[in-house]
Formats: structure tokens, sequence, C-alpha cells
């Protein structure tokens, strides 16, 4: 369990015993928030820790590429993974179908072939042993294998809840059911007990009915975020920004506690290529705009606000700070902080010496 | 907070200049401009600490109408300065009613310290499903509370990135025009940085001065957010 613990800020409150206590889907964050895993670890180290409970994070996507449905298959897989209670809200007209293609956390000898700084496998390897003796013992944010299907019983016997968006003539359905999901997390800082996701996926598409609705579908983001806030819960809702009159986009932009767009990467460009390292195995750009400010009014500045997404061995979703490749003739060092040491074997070779 | 921590924010606003008798905005209207990248609303929580703080008159009242977050976000924000808060929920006519419900009820003399204060603007407009005109004649109302007679004050918080990309951005026009005083915040023009958090812009509309010309005041300067308090510094000034 001490394998994923991450450095939180100086204002935290560290109550070992009391984190102890709670179960280890959920973290303390600092100003008397609680965290909990977005499904992907190097998003949770970016954000800080997690996803603060009762925020809404917002998704952009882009048309051309799905690549927030990575984002969405990781954080209800966390959700199921640690008997979080699901909402899921999808366009399509069969939305239980979709948690068949959810991934499975990937098994510890795997783990292996990602590569980390040095005192972070030591950490790895001493939690892998752990893991043969103590079945039930959970982490905090999970590594999912996307190549390996989440088991069934993960999803059909506990709390899954599916609505399908399409046919629906306005939103008032959804909002009554995110009402009544969100009524049994009551907001307690002392004993959570229960926390609950919601993911809605593609708000706004242009196959349902509803979605001209502008108006509507800003009272029913409102409605959730408030009822969100004061609930034990976290919701994620993707839309795809392009589609949405420029006015509105912002206004929904505002909406969110926390806001993210994915961006595909096109493929064979020759100038992004000359750019970065490992340009290759790069499937598109998270940029983060806004992260969830709650119970402060201390705004993030983090680190770096646009990371690359990879595939790793097209299993594994890998979020890392864009590296630049040496500028030619310089002979240094690339700038840019590394998230693996991988990025070194694919340098373009123009060092001179 | 003692008079003599005024910062570069209070002087802006023209709040270090008032005497005991008027209210502590002086019975403006004040409106606060930000965007999806900085937010504004520590200003709002500026002006809430220094109104209920302020040691001139103990008698402020401040009326609250929060959209955006729950109480309990301010409140911890705001260590737990609460004043007397109350806020309608649906109907911007029952709203209305219930500003003046609250009005009515302090003692006659005191009806100059209340301030209005409303978290945000553009959730108005949401509530209201859109309709503009609804949502403007009640920040009229709102304004029109503001006049001699009754002498309150009025901070509003208002998102004016979805404006700017429409053709004609009427109810911001309108907004800004009714305001006496604007405070825009914005980003940083260079990106972000750890230690300048945005730089924000404050145009301050006196009323006539003693030789009967307007006297408006524009301010500019940059800021700092910390958990507490915020520090305003001239660019490059900060120590």
């Amino acid at each position: 369990m001490a394998a994923t613990k991450t450095r939180t800020s100086s204002f935290s409150r560290n109550l070992p015993a009391a984190s102890s206590a709670q179960s280890p889907e959920i973290k303390c964050g600092p100003n008397g928030t609680f965290f909990v895993s977005s499904g992907i670890p190097d998003l949770d180290k970016t954000l800080g820790g997690g996803i603060p409970l009762g925020s809404l994070v917002m998704v952009m996507e882009d048309s051309e590429a799905p690549h927030h449905m990575l984002l969405l298959r990781n954080f209800m897989s966390q959700g199921l993974v640690h008997k979080q209670p699901l909402l899921y809200a999808s366009p399509s007209k069969d939305p239980r179908g979709f948690l068949g293609t959810l991934p499975s956390p990937s098994s510890p000898k795997d783990d292996k072939s990602r590569s980390h700084d040095a005192e972070q496998e030591k950490g790895l390897r001493i939690a892998w042993q752990y893991k043969k003796y103590f079945d039930n013992k959970q982490d905090f944010s999970n590594e999912f294998d996307l190549r390996r299907p989440l088991d069934r019983h993960f999803y059909t016997t506990q709390h899954v809840d599916c609505i399908s968006t399409h046919d629906l003539p306005n939103l008032a359905p959804l909002q009554e059911r995110c009402t009544s999901f969100l009524s049994h997390f009551p907001r307690s800082d002392s004993n959570i007990v229960c926390t609950g996701r919601i993911a809605i996926q593609s708000l706004c598409a242009p196959q349902c009915e509803n979605s001209s609705m502008e108006w509507e579908m800003l009272s029913f983001i409102r409605a959730l975020k408030s009822t969100v806030r004061s609930a034990n819960a976290v919701a994620i809702i993707t839309f795809p920004s392009s589609l949405v009159s420029p006015s509105f986009c912002k206004r929904w932009q505002h909406l969110a506690d926390c806001l993210v767009s994915v961006k595909a990467i096109p493929d064979e460009d020759k100038e992004l290529a000359k750019l970065l390292t490992g340009y290759q195995d790069i499937v598109g750009f998270l940029n983060i705009h806004k992260v969830s400010r709650i119970n402060t009014q201390v705004p993030a500045v983090l680190e770096a606000t646009t990371l690359s997404i990879k595939l790793q061995k097209r299993r594994y979703l890998v979020l890392e700070c864009l590296n630049q490749a040496p500028i030619d003739g310089s002979g240094g060092t690339s700038y840019g902080t590394s998230g693996s040491c991988s990025g070194s074997s694919s340098k373009s070779g123009s060092l001179n010496f | 907070m003692d008079s003599r921590a005024r910062n570069l924010l209070d002087e802006a606003l023209g709040l270090d200049q008032l005497t005991q008798s008027k209210s502590p905005l002086g019975g403006k209207a004040v409106l606060i401009e930000d965007c999806v990248e900085t937010s504004g609303s520590f200003v709002l929580h500026q002006l809430i600490k220094r109104l209920l703080t302020a040691t001139s008159n103990s008698s402020n009242v401040v009326l609250f109408l929060a959209f955006a977050n729950p109480f309990s976000h301010y409140d911890r924000i705001l260590l737990g300065e609460e004043g007397k808060a109350g806020g309608g929920r649906s109907g911007l006519f029952a709203l209305f009613a219930n500003i003046t419900k609250v009005l009515n009820s302090l003692p006659e003399g005191n009806r100059k310290c209340l301030t209005i204060v409303i978290d945000d603007v553009s959730l108005i407009e949401v509530a209201a499903h859109g309709s503009s005109d609804h949502v403007l004649d009640f920040l009229h109302y709102c304004h029109a509370l503001t006049s001699n007679h009754h002498g309150c004050s009025l901070v509003m918080l208002n998102h004016d990135d979805f404006y700017s990309s429409m053709d004609r951005p009427v109810f911001l026009k309108q907004m800004e025009y009714a305001a006496d005083v604007l405070v825009k915040v914005k980003p940083l023009a260079t990106g972000l940085a750890a230690d300048v958090h945005g730089q924000m812009t404050v145009l301050n509309r006196d009323q006539c001065n003693r030789r009967g010309s307007l006297n408006n005041r524009m301010s500019n300067f940059q800021f700092r957010i910390k958990e507490n308090s915020v520090e305003y510094f001239y660019p490059g000034a900060r120590t």
C-alpha cells in the first residue's frame, strides 16, 4: 500500500491513523478533501493525488479520435475494481454491452516491463511480494491492461446501472437517475463508507434527440454538479466540444470542476516527429485546463498541462510530459521532465561530439 | 484586518476613502469578470471578508446569492466568517421578493450596510433558461437598490469569455454599463506562473468630483492567491 503513496503539499492534513482506517480506494487530500483514483496513475499524479470527491470532471472530445474512451474505460474499471457503484450513460442503444470492453487490472508480473525510476521499482517489487500473501489488498490506483477484458463478476454482481441517452426526449429521466443514484452517497467526511461514480459518455452527441436543447443541457449539468458536490461521488462527462456552439462550450467549461481535453495526433507529421521524442508511440495529447479547487481559492499551477498519451505495448495507457527532441547541433540533453527513460532509445541521432 | 493593511485592490475600489457613515462599498455596483483560465472568485472572497471584518462598521450585512458552490466551500475559505446569508432558488421574481424582504427586515439606519453578492450571474441565466431579458430585469432591480434611496451595494461575478464569441454581446455590455466598478481578471499573457497567478484591471467610475468633471480611475496590477489572502502588486514590483 505504501508503494502508491504520492507526495502531498505542505498544507495537507496527513493523518496516517485515519487514512489506514479508510478503505484503500480513498486518499486524504488537502483542505479536507478526499481523492479517488481516475484509473490512470500518471493522471492522478499530475492532478495532485487523484480526483477530489464531489468533483465534476469534463472531458472535451476530439471528434477525430476516440481517446476520451480510454479515459472513460480506465475510470469505470477503477471504480468497479474498488467495488464502487457505477452509473453509466451513453448515446448507444445498448450501454451494457460497453462494460464488456472495460480493461482488467494488469497482473503484477506485467508491471515489471514498465520502466520506473529505481525508487519506485523497489517499491513495486515489495508490493508484488506482499500481493502473494494478501489477496484482498487493493491499491489506490491500478494499471489497466487494455487487451484483457474485466472479469464479468465485477459488473454483474454489484450495483452497476446503465442508461441510454439515445431516445430520451429530454434530460429529465437522466437527471432523475443521477439524483437517485447520488442519494445513496450522502456527504459525511467522518466515515466514508461508500463512494459512487457517474460516467456520462458523449453528452450532446448529435445522434441523440435532446442534443439541440442547449439550455436544458446546461441546467442538467448545473444540477448534476451541485448534487455531486454534496455527495461522496465523482462524475465524469465527455462531450464533443466542436459540435457545441462556442459560447455554450465556454459555459460548459466554466461549470466543470476539472476540465481536460484530448486531441488526436496527426499521423506522419514530420514537424512533430522532429520536435518530440518517441513520436511514433504517441497516439494523442491530453490537455489539462482546470483542476478541481474545492474548499480553497488557491489555483493549482501544474508542472505540465499537456501530456502525451501513449499505449505501451498497445496495452497500457501511459501519460507523459512531453520530451523535446534535442535540437540539431546543440549536442546537449533534451529539456522537459522525463516520465520514462525509454525515450532515450528513440532520440533522433543528431548528436555531434 | 486592521485599517492599516490596505492593498492595491482596496485603493482601486476606493475602499480606503470611505467614511464611517456610508456603506462599505459606497452604494456601488461592482461587476467582476473572469474567464476559464483564471477564476475571479477570489475577488468575491476578499470583498466579503473585508465587508464582514470592517472595524469601522460592525453592522455590515452580506446577502449572499450563491449558485456556484455550496456554503461549505465559502465557509472553508472564509474560515467561518459568515454574515447573514439568504438566497432564493427558483423564480427570479420570488428571488427578488426575498431580497426586498431581507432588506426591509433590517433596521432603518442599517439599510445602507447591506451588500448583495451574486456568485455568479451566468448561473442565473441557466436557471432562467437563457432568457437574458428576465435576468437583466432582475439585475436592474438589484441595481436600483443601490440608488440613493436604499444605498445598498451590489457585487456580481460573471464570466465574460462566453459573450466575446457572440456577435452582439448585449447582455454583457448592459451589465458593464450599469456597473460603477468593473474588475476584470485575466491570465498572464505569457502563460502560467507559480508566483503570479494573473492580472486584473479595475475601472472605477467615480461620481463627479468637486470641479464637476468625471473622475474615472483605472488601475492595472497583478496578483498572487494564497490560502487566506491575496497579494497585489504592480508588474515587476513583487518583493
